[in-house]
């Protein structure tokens, strides 16, 4: 078989980007009171891209006081007018979805191929979803007592920037909240361009605001006295102390945490497609993924021809430039991130599971890890039971449905759960059993605007997406 | 023959047990707690239950919810409809349970009656009818079937409010049975001889052993054991005090047991907001399933 080589494809649309980037409050990009700024770079070429206002606690303070001042306004305006101007937003993501993803990708090492057909159509997609409830979620809650919750911070991680940051607005503003969003330290620039989309849809001003910076930020915003409610998406480590920190104020607060989501394989699924479930479930994103399939149970009398299978699927996977549309595993996100997916590969190897690596090349600069399974894998070691966030498989077998269950379900997680079988009484009764708010049946990383997403138990609480979604930013009837 | 001192009859004053697993055990503790007229007069004991009945009772729900849960809903609807019979035919002891402490009339304790079994046939009817309100089909741009449905969130602690001992313990017991879970209710202890006969209603009316468990005592001192316990996930809580609540939610924090929080002057005769499925939302997790559809 001749051996074809994949010429470059890069994505060469050039995007602007300001070299220093203030905070956007009240409307306007301004200077940060902190008058300190940090530098984001490109983690597939370690180069500087530019400087992000870094905000203090005197800058949240202005944020939220912004957010407090354009509530009222926006939660008694017309809410068909309140839809149009979400539509409006919607439309504009579209027109400049192209830069949208080149700049996510760039800030953040994501393949553009995802950025371009994943991320970005989804953002307009679930402002576009979310417009159209402003005016009807009277029917989305019928009889009940309905009011805004009021000002909102919401903090965001680093491994769908834009993605989250649409999550996270569009819901809140649909129910007449106005927000206060922190973008994750590493991927700031999406969200600070989707700040310019709203200026030029005229969002009135306060309505969003956008606080960059790092943890002294993030800190700030969830335990500001000023707000009514915080929403987090990021780990169960920091969800946790967020919780305690809201604990007793009255304030809401829903969380969206980490995962170690069971992927399960019957002898009698469908293979090629099961593979390709596979790849996609742990290594979409570079396995970044909190609801990513990084726990596999095969049926132990398809396992070995099945790992045969998935290894040979591995090495056709293109690692490397995320800016090239034949790449499907881009940089991890940061040096700090990979090193601690290095840590996981390494602690694996270090507990007697075997690694398996693609033997791709990887670029010289920038932070590149190779997609990774682990064989003999116990239930107890620590890479089947901690999320790792990175392209580290680990597999293990099954010989029943029950044992499926009980060793998919024992986890502190909940967060999704995949099955592949081709008989469609077991798919459905495996469904009523996972322990998972999501759970994928002969498909996996499946997402849409109006299916609610969320997990059980640590995997945090509350929904996004759809009518369950709203739940998050409403009083019902005085809660 | 029989001395003057004891020829009038000496009224049994009654020491009542809890209600774990089907069975009324006395609190392992051996503590109880008087009850009192308004008079000052010793009505009756009740169990004080401890941390390690808590655990016990815990441990009984856990093994007894999968099966409520895989109960059809009509089934469990079923069941809370029988609950009102049985609270129906009790309606003359529970009045007099309720005037025994002298702090309501018998004509409010008579509507506390009327309002209680009225709840108890509301959510019997919402077994088989909630998942249509939280769930349902969701219309995804793609070639996929996809339904959100909520279910049992597992066990469940309720806390049950000072005030109206009945309607107040019905409250936060029936939306958590009603949707599938196993729960350990606490009684308040103002007036606690309701919650302390409740596991008798409970024992005649067909909700399985296990399923609903009844403890008496003091709430405040469970409270931070109810926070942390695992295998609790999550809590409906009304009348709590502010450090009370904070507690909860502060232990709750560590787990992520899902806390619901009722005004400490709810309206407990309010149907529109009682019988209502939001009231029920924290005690589901909503599940969303995916499934390609294509030939």
């Amino acid at each position: 078989m001749p051996d074809f080589e994949y010429a470059p494809a890069p994505e060469t649309v050039p995007v602007e980007i300001a070299p220093r980037n203030g905070l956007f409050i009240g409307g306007q990009f301004v200077a940060p009171k902190s008058s300190k700024y940090r530098t984001t770079t490109n983690p597939a070429t370690e180069t500087a891209l530019a400087e992000v206002a870094e905000a203090n606690a005197k800058d949240v303070d202005l944020a939220v006081a912004a957010a407090r001042k354009a509530l009222k306004p926006w939660a008694n305006m017309k809410a068909t007018e309140r839809a149009k101007l979400l539509f409006r937003v919607a439309r504009r993501i579209q027109e400049r979805s192209r830069e949208l993803a080149v700049l996510e990708t760039l800030d953040s090492g994501k393949p553009i191929k995802e950025s371009r057909d994943d991320d970005v159509p989804l953002v307009a997609h679930h402002f576009f979803h979310h417009a159209g409830w402003c005016d009807k979620l009277a029917y989305a809650f019928p009889g009940a007592r309905l009011e805004p919750i009021g000002v909102c911070g919401q903090v965001i991680p680093w491994n769908f920037p834009l993605l989250m940051a649409a999550w996270k607005i569009a819901p809140a503003l649909a129910c007449g909240n106005t927000v206060v969003l922190k973008p994750a330290e590493t991927t700031p620039l999406s969200a600070l361009r989707l700040a310019e989309i709203l200026q030029e849809c005229d969002l009135p001003p306060g309505v969003v605001n956008i606080v960059t910076g790092g943890p002294e930020a993030g800190k700030a915003l969830v335990a500001h006295k000023g707000l009514n409610k915080v929403a987090f998406t990021g780990s169960t480590e920091v969800g946790k102390a967020i919780a305690a920190t809201v604990a007793g104020s009255g304030r809401k607060l829903t969380l969206e945490l980490g995962g170690k989501s069971p992927h399960i394989i019957f002898a009698d699924a469908a293979i090629d497609q099961a593979i390709e479930g596979v790849v996609s479930g742990i290594w979409f994103n570079q396995g970044e993924v909190c609801c990513a399939g990084s726990r596999l149970f095969v049926e132990e009398r398809i396992l070995d021809t099945f790992i045969e299978r998935l290894k040979a699927r591995m090495r056709s996977l293109r690692v490397g430039d995320p800016m090239d549309k034949n790449t499907d595993v881009g940089a991890i996100n940061s040096k700090e991130q990979l090193d601690r997916i290095q840590h996981y590969i390494k602690l694996g190897i270090d507990e007697g599971a075997t690694p398996f690596e693609c033997s791709t090349a990887l670029p010289s600069k920038g932070y590149f890890c190779r997609p990774c399974l682990f064989t003999n894998v116990q239930p107890s070691h620590t890479i089947a039971r901690e999320e790792i966030f990175g392209p580290v498989l680990s597999v293990m077998s099954f010989r029943t449905a029950e044992e499926a269950v009980a060793r998919a379900n024992n986890t502190n997680y909940g967060l999704s759960a995949g099955v592949w079988t081709e008989k469609g009484a077991k798919a459905l009764e495996m469904a009523a059993r996972l322990k998972a708010g999501v759970v994928w049946l002969n498909t996996f990383n499946r997402f849409d605007p109006s299916a609610p997403f969320g997990g059980y138990r640590e995997s945090g609480f509350g929904r996004e997406g759809g009518r369950q979604g709203l739940r998050a930013y409403l009083k019902v009837d005085g809660r | 023959m029989a001395s003057k001192a004891t020829s009038a009859k000496l009224s049994v004053i009654k020491t009542y047990k809890l209600y774990v697993g089907g069975a009324f055990p006395r609190s392992e503790s051996g503590r109880s707690l008087p009850v009192k007229a308004a008079d000052g007069r010793v009505l009756a004991h009740i169990s004080h239950a401890s941390r390690k009945d808590l655990r016990d009772a815990i441990e009984v729900a856990h093994a007894a919810q999968p099966k409520w849960a895989n109960a059809t809903a009509y089934n469990r609807g079923q069941v809370l409809y029988r609950l009102a019979e049985m609270v129906q035919a009790r309606e003359a002891e529970c009045i007099a349970l309720l005037c025994a402490t002298g702090e309501i009339s018998r004509t409010d304790a008579r509507k506390e009656v009327a309002l209680s079994i009225d709840r108890c046939v509301a959510w019997a009817g919402w077994a088989d009818k909630i998942a249509v309100v939280l769930g349902g089909k969701q219309p995804v741009a793609g070639p996929y079937l996809v339904y959100s449905t909520p279910e049992p969130i597992g066990v469940v602690v309720a806390v049950a409010p000072e005030k109206n001992p009945l309607l107040g313990l019905l409250s936060v017991l029936l939306p958590a049975l009603a949707v599938g879970n196993a729960v350990v209710l606490c009684g308040g202890h103002r007036n606690p001889l309701i919650a302390a006969t409740f596991g008798e209603a409970l024992a005649t009316s067909d909700v399985p052993p296990g399923v609903a468990n009844v403890l008496t005592g003091r709430v405040s001192e469970l409270i931070p054991w109810i926070a942390s316990h695992r295998e609790v996930h999550a809590c409906i809580a009304a009348g709590l005090s502010k450090p009370d609540a904070q507690a909860l939610e502060l232990g709750a924090a560590e787990n992520m047991k899902r806390v619901t929080i009722l005004d400490r002057d709810i309206d407990l005769a309010d149907n529109a907001a009682l019988h209502s499925p939001w009231i029920a939302e924290r005690l589901v997790e909503v599940k969303t399933v995916w499934h390609p559809s294509a030939i």
